[in-house]
């Protein structure tokens, strides 16, 4: 058991020092996508959560994990639509000017 | 090989797409596709878990799990579609703060699952973190929301004793933790659970609006940590590393954040900012004479002009004047005036805020200068064109050492020849410090809603 927590602790040491790296060269207009796009990222807790609604056996467990994946789902589809919805708006402009519709 | 290390190998792919998205997102012509590369990756992730195995069988309950996905979708694609682009922090917030929740409640569903096979104490440790960090940033989210939402005040919320109160708070859930810990009572659980909700709230209530985009990317930072806890908890490699990755450079993002607004994040988020000005709607005594004049004036100035530099703020955003803006600049550019944008790195509400605001009015990418940038532009500038920003133009910050902005770098907009300052009103601005700037000799006012006034403007240069 020590040895997969130390194995995980690797992991964590090494992710902080990843996440630290590739962070630091994102020019500052870009950060509220990459804020958006870390949120979606996060939402890798759907995994968490199906795995605890899979091994859900009572009933209080069946409700929470069903909340869990209900919310995770949240975060990640509504995450990185969120940030597509950002970022498309950062495409080369092809012609000089077209209003395409005020969408708000 | 077998079914389960064919299922991590597909989680490794899809921690390799994380990092390569988090990459991506550097340089904005590879950002979307970066993001859309993470997307692959998670369905990559959730179809594989689909086939895994817990506790020696396959998983439970999966037309639950699916139609718990389907209500997700159904809510959360048109609200992430259709939702203005002004309102884009607040949607963050509320999409984080329920990943935050996700978080906790799997290690709740966890802990309830194993508690009566006494796991060892640093799995219960690991537990209660998710839970505590998580909860903390779903109450922190949803308040950070209602304040950007203007479902609430979005000053400061100060009350006495407050920083006494949240320590307590602090120091409770600390000692929850270790009782929890040490007698091993399960049902202790849903009191940290309460205590974490209540700390959330209270530590967000004292943040005011201006600093909220700061706070929402350090609760991203704290839902990233509270994935990373579960996936020790759960035993996911792929949790850890993404959940990781975001807590680390959440973190940093939000130093970046509150150093473009020349603080520390300590003092955001600990200073109550603004409470010593809270004097609000034209609390200066005296009147002070300012230059005001009509749209058709400002054609005329515009017109005779070879050089334009427009610094937009939060203001234009709100009156939804950036597609008139952009039109106002070709009317100009039609003429032979250079028309570029200068954008403060927190113009807007969030750092990049502006830009998407901008970049959705089709304004091109190469107009938009950074501040330093900007700055060395203006001075050879013929008007300064703001409109609707105020803070991040004022001279106080780089002049008046009292200031609550002093040492945020702004804008300098004095620089150029004339001024022209689109208000809605002599208000002060979301910080709610008075601005010298309108008051110089080379300043124009012009009073009036942000697109009304650029409707105005468009008409009288097309007229000259």
């Amino acid at each position: 058991m020590g040895n997969v927590l130390l194995q995980y602790a690797t992991v964590l040491v090494l992710s902080i020092f990843v996440g630290i790296e590739v962070i630091a060269r994102v020019p500052s207009i870009l950060h509220t996508p990459l804020m958006s796009g870390s949120n979606a990222i996060h939402g890798v807790i759907l995994v968490g959560a199906m795995l605890v609604l899979g091994a859900a056996t009572t009933t209080l467990e069946t409700v929470l994990g069903f909340l869990a994946v209900l919310l995770a789902t949240l975060n990640v589809v509504g995450g990185f639509v969120v940030t597509d919805r950002m970022l498309e708006m950062f495409k080369p402009k092809k012609s000089p000017s077209k209003p395409q519709g005020d969408r708000s | 090989m077998s079914r389960d290390t064919l299922i991590n190998l597909l989680y490794l792919v899809a921690a390799t797409t994380f990092i390569l998205a988090l990459k991506g997102l550097g340089s904005p012509k590879r950002a979307r596709g970066g993001n859309v590369v993470a997307a692959i990756g998670m369905v990559i992730a959730i179809v594989a878990t689909f086939f895994k195995q817990v506790d020696g069988h396959s998983l439970h309950h999966v037309p639950l799990m699916l139609v718990a996905m389907a209500i997700g979708v159904i809510i959360a694609v048109p609200t992430a579609r259709f939702v203005k682009m002004t309102a884009m922090p607040q949607l963050v917030a509320i999409f984080n703060g329920v990943g935050g929740g996700a978080a906790s409640l799997v290690s709740i569903t966890e802990f309830s699952h194993i508690h009566s096979t006494h796991p060892a104490t640093y799995v219960v440790l690991e537990v209660l973190l998710g839970v505590l960090i998580g909860t903390v940033s779903f109450s922190g989210s949803a308040i950070a929301f209602a304040k950007l939402q203007e479902l609430m005040t979005g000053r400061p919320v100060t009350y006495a004793g407050q920083q006494v109160i949240n320590a307590v708070l602090g120091v409770a859930g600390v000692g929850l933790i270790v009782a929890i810990l040490v007698s091993s009572t399960s049902a202790l659980l849903w009191v940290l659970l309460a205590l974490a909700f209540v700390l959330g709230i209270a530590f967000v209530l004292p943040i005011g609006g201006a600093d909220v985009p700061v706070l929402i990317s350090l609760l991203n930072s704290f839902t990233g940590l509270a994935v990373a806890a579960s996936g020790f908890t759960i035993g996911s490699n792929l949790l850890i590393v993404a959940g990781t990755l975001v807590g680390a450079s959440g973190i940093l993002l939000t130093r970046l954040m509150s150093k473009a607004m020349g603080r520390s994040l300590a003092n955001i988020l600990f200073s109550a900012f603004g409470s010593a000005t809270t004097g609000g709607a034209g609390a200066s005594g005296e009147q002070r004479p300012v230059r005001s004049g009509s749209p058709e004036d400002i054609g005329v100035l515009l017109g005779l002009a070879s050089r334009v530099v427009v610094v937009p703020g939060y203001g234009l955003a709100v009156a939804q004047g950036q597609h008139v803006l952009r039109e106002l600049a070709e009317v100009l550019e039609a003429k032979g005036i250079e028309v570029i944008y200068a954008i403060h790195p927190v113009a807007g509400r969030m750092p990049g805020h502006m830009n998407v605001l901008l970049a959705e009015a089709n304004v091109p990418y190469e107009q938009l200068k950074e501040m330093d940038e900007a700055n060395t532009e203006l001075t050879t500038a013929d008007v300064a064109l703001v409109v609707g920003a105020n803070d991040t133009v004022n001279p106080a910050a780089s002049e008046d050492k009292s200031s609550p902005i002093y040492g945020m770098p702004i804008i300098h907009a004095d620089l150029a020849e004339n001024v022209v300052f689109m208000k809605r009103s002599m208000r002060p601005g979301f910080a709610g410090i008075e601005n010298e700037l309108l008051y110089n000799s080379k300043t124009t006012l012009v009073f009036g809603d942000a697109k009304d006034t650029l409707t105005k403007l468009v008409a009288a240069v097309k007229a000259n």
